[in-house]
């Protein structure tokens, strides 16, 4: 029994892989749905605040990721802009980081094209700038400096959408969706602390415990944040919200069987290191 | 000199920065926005620096045929290739830029992030051990936070019998959030306070001159 145990707490890490692969292959193979209910929370929190905005409001949408973390702010990037042009928000969108701006495009116009939604009349992309937290704190005093020009170099004076818009406190919503440094941290502390404006956004599921301290809220006191998305069950959680399942709410079933199988591992790993002796190290099974 | 004219640089743009958030009158406010506007410059250029660094070692790398050097001229043929298709023909929808960066950098990106569910995996299995009251309540934790991150959890939970009729249908849920919003944001709140504390210090060290390994060691 022991030589056993050793035996597979030494297994080939080549085993666990497969089984990792075979744990988010097939639920997604077999479309294999669960039922996930959205309780009250930083999603929902996020959801009801853009709902309530009035027609009209003006939203600036920062695309802070590239391609690596696209699996999870993707889908909550296409759930928030089919909610908000949905809504009737004029969307300005920008980018923090370099690819981020070719990302937001995919998503506005796919989104725009689907709800017949106008460029430069509901939403517009500015693209990417850099100066991170800077920028922002630029944007407060002038976007047109910041911005001469959009994605597609027309000048900011031909866009209609921006004839009433000269700095950040134009803005009824911040939304950032943030995969690292810049990104969330620098729009609450600028946008928001700075300037008032309210930020909301979303992140990968691994950061977003380090942003739950800007949701806190006193009676009466605006929090730092006003909602937020955390990884796939965050996206998931808005397709939910908004009625249109997609991408994330198919993903979920993946995510919970993975989970469960690392949760296997754990517990195998810890009996086989129990039983075979606790001072005793892994032979071999780190190839 | 090397050494007098970045700290005069440094100390005359980070007052600038703190004056203009505290006195909001000119001629503050307009030095601040010259300062970001230089910043914003700096920052850019340094991208070129980046790019002319990158294809440096890159060319000597091939020269010298170091160890892996056959992976440079891929770097060097995906970075012109990608540039020159964004200077030529633009970054907008229906160029040649954006379709290889849809059908090439964004599935390459992805599978690298991918990657990390396999190594959390194999890590988890090999080193996660309930081998302390520490490490057993860390690993409790994660438990239920994993589960209750996932609709599986709740699923498992009204497995159990009059569960789902209880008044927690979704009680895995509602351990994970409370988890969330209370032990892990105070531990959270905690290192931002101490992080901003240090950032404020060392600011200040970098502003009056005390810091100066920023500047490669030219003291």
């Amino acid at each position: 029994m022991k030589k056993l145990l050793e035996r597979i707490g030494n297994v080939d890490r080549r085993v666990i892989f497969v089984l990792m692969a075979l744990a988010v292959i097939v639920p997604l193979a077999l479309k294999l749905t669960m039922e996930m209910p959205v309780g009250e929370g930083p999603s929902y929190e996020l959801y009801e605040y853009i709902d309530q905005l009035p027609a009209d409001s003006r939203v600036l949408m920062s695309f802070d990721y590239d391609p690596s973390t696209k699996p999870e702010l993707q889908p909550m990037a296409r759930a928030l802009v089919a909610h908000m042009l949905g809504s009737d928000l004029n969307i300005v969108a920008m980018a923090l980081w370099p690819q981020g701006a070719t990302l937001g495009q995919e998503i506005l116009s796919g989104v725009s094209d689907s709800l017949g939604a106008e460029q430069y009349e509901d939403w517009v992309n500015m693209g990417y700038k850099t100066g991170g937290q800077v920028l922002i704190v630029r944007l407060g005093t002038s976007i047109e400096a910041a911005f001469p020009t959009d994605l597609e170099n027309v000048p900011y004076g031909e866009i209609p959408m921006l004839s009433d818009v000269s700095t950040l406190r134009d803005f009824d919503l911040v939304v950032t969706l943030s995969a690292g440094d810049p990104g969330i941290p620098a729009w609450v502390m600028i946008a928001s602390d700075r300037f008032g404006v309210p930020v909301g956004g979303g992140c990968t599921a691994v950061s977003a415990p380090q942003f739950y301290p800007y949701l806190q809220q006193r009676d009466g006191e605006r929090p730092q944040m006003e909602g937020l998305l955390g990884g796939l069950r965050g996206a998931a959680d808005y397709e939910t919200l908004i009625e249109r399942p997609g991408l994330a709410a198919a993903g979920m079933s993946a995510q919970s069987i993975a989970h469960l199988v690392i949760m296997v591992f754990i517990v195998i790993g810890n009996i086989t290191f129990f039983a075979t002796g606790r001072k005793k190290r892994t032979k071999g099974g780190g190839r | 000199m090397r050494l007098y004219v970045p700290l005069a640089i440094t100390f005359v743009a980070g007052m600038i920065m703190i004056l203009q958030f505290f006195i909001p009158h000119q001629p503050f406010p307009m030095l601040g926005d010259g300062v970001q506007d230089w910043y914003v410059i700096v920052a850019s250029s340094a991208i070129f620096l980046g790019i002319l660094n990158l294809l440096r070692v890159h060319v000597k790398k091939i020269r010298l045929r170091k160890r892996h050097w056959q992976y440079s001229p891929v770097t060097i043929v995906g970075f012109l290739t990608m540039f020159v298709s964004g200077v030529a023909w633009g970054v907008t929808e229906e160029t040649p830029f954006y379709y290889l960066f849809n059908q090439m950098v964004v599935p390459m990106g992805a599978t690298m992030f991918s990657l990390l569910a396999f190594f959390v995996a194999s890590a988890a299995f090999r080193a996660f051990r309930a081998s302390n009251w520490r490490a057993t309540l860390l690993l409790a934790s994660a438990f239920l936070v994993m589960l209750g991150r996932v609709p599986i959890g709740d699923i498992i939970w009204r497995w159990i019998p009059g569960a789902a009729e209880s008044s927690h249908p979704y009680l895995v849920s509602e351990i994970a959030e409370w988890i969330m919003q209370f032990p892990n944001m105070a531990g959270q709140r905690a290192i931002l306070i101490g992080a901003a504390m240090g950032v404020v210090a060392t600011s200040l060290r970098m502003i009056f001159g005390i810091e100066r390994s920023y500047l490669g060691g030219a003291d």
